[in-house]
């Protein structure tokens, strides 16, 4: 069987996707529950999540997937550092230094020929 | 406080959570789901299993995982297996924030069923706004948030499904960029604990850094390694501090 046939798709995706990913959030309730407010213990909790989140930030943008797999690192890497400078310089609004990053990468790739 | 009070000012509570769909972060995670929907489309998924997707797994990485396993016509353990590895994250996001949420009343059940709406956007957004509510209101406003977010998201896909066969190719890139750059901005900007700002560069070199040693596992050790160093170093910090004053 394949994912085409009309109900084992569905179950598919229930067993792969869904119980998949709730089985840690279900996880993370169970020991969330267990930490106080202020403790040692959720300062490492946040580091650690806070680790993940990056790692996938900076995958997502050193080996992205569809268009951008043909553009050049220098042009990813180089517009995300161009919106982190003038975050910092300019107020650090989030809006300020997302909108600058993703500019710069739609001129660079307007002036690459994409 | 009477109980009519309460219940009014409760509905206000998940009101304002709703309006969280008018913000930048919901914004942009809208546009994510429009390069998802690209994905899906090019991949030949039927729409009704895209919203169904959409709603049951909800965390975007993990059904960009689960897409490729049924194309590449992995088996169900497999499949399991990856999208699982791609989802331990989520443990550690729903703990850093359940304490955030709960008061001591707080049932179990109803941070289970929460948990679910629990993918990085929403997390980010909480963990920025939910400091700003008055405890007792957190968990109505997180649901609030949450569950408008996954529906408006399901509607999207199923309306958008049908339109995105051909984007000009710059825009399809901005849109995939969107998401890294918009979580970087706002983690950083949101940041309430030290701990937060050495953990985002940790994690951004142990990304690369691991998927280079040992990619089945990168981001798992990353998050790990990373952040346990980072603790380590702001931990080291701190105390430095409070032993120089």
């Amino acid at each position: 069987m394949t994912w085409q046939d009309g109900w084992w798709a569905y179950a598919f995706i229930a067993i792969a996707g869904w119980l998949a990913t709730d089985i840690w959030r279900w996880l993370g309730v169970v020991a969330g529950n267990k930490l106080r407010e202020d403790s040692e213990a959720l300062n490492w909790v946040r580091a650690v999540a806070t680790a993940l989140v990056a790692a996938v930030i900076a995958k997502l943008i050193l080996y992205p997937t569809g268009v951008l797999e043909q553009s050049p690192l220098w042009l990813r890497v180089g517009s995300v550092a161009l919106g982190a400078a003038v975050f910092f310089l300019f107020g650090r609004k989030p809006a300020v230094g997302i909108a600058t990053a993703i500019a710069a990468l739609a001129l660079g790739l307007w002036w690459l020929g994409f | 406080m009477d109980r009519e009070d309460d219940e009014q000012s409760s509905l206000a509570w998940f009101g304002k959570g709703m309006c969280g769909i008018f913000s930048l972060p919901a914004f942009i995670l809208m546009l994510s789901f429009v390069g998802f929907c690209s994905l899906t489309a090019q991949a030949g998924i039927p729409v009704q299993q895209v919203v169904f997707m959409t709603g049951m797994v909800w965390a975007l990485p993990a059904k960009v995982i689960l897409v490729s396993s049924m194309m590449s016509g992995a088996g169900l353990a497999a499949a399991f297996l990856a999208v699982s590895l791609s989802s331990v994250r989520l443990m550690p996001m729903v703990a850093a924030l359940v304490p955030e949420l709960r008061t001591s009343r707080t049932p179990t059940w109803l941070l289970l069923f929460l948990s679910h709406f629990v993918a990085i956007t929403a997390w980010v957004f909480a963990m920025e706004n939910v400091p700003k509510v008055p405890r007792e209101r957190r968990v109505v406003f997180f649901a609030g948030f949450g569950i408008t977010l996954v529906a408006a998201n399901m509607i999207l896909v199923a309306v958008v499904y049908h339109f995105v066969a051909d984007f000009p190719p710059i825009a399809a890139g901005c849109l995939f960029f969107l998401t890294p750059v918009y979580f970087l901005a706002s983690i950083w900007h949101s940041a309430r604990h030290p701990v937060v700002y050495v953990a985002l560069l940790f994690g951004l070199v142990g990304g690369p850094l691991f998927y280079w040693l040992l990619p089945e596992f990168d981001i798992l050790l990353a998050g790990l390694v990373g952040g346990t160093l980072a603790w380590f170093v702001e931990r080291l910090w701190r105390h430095r501090k409070e032993v120089g004053a």
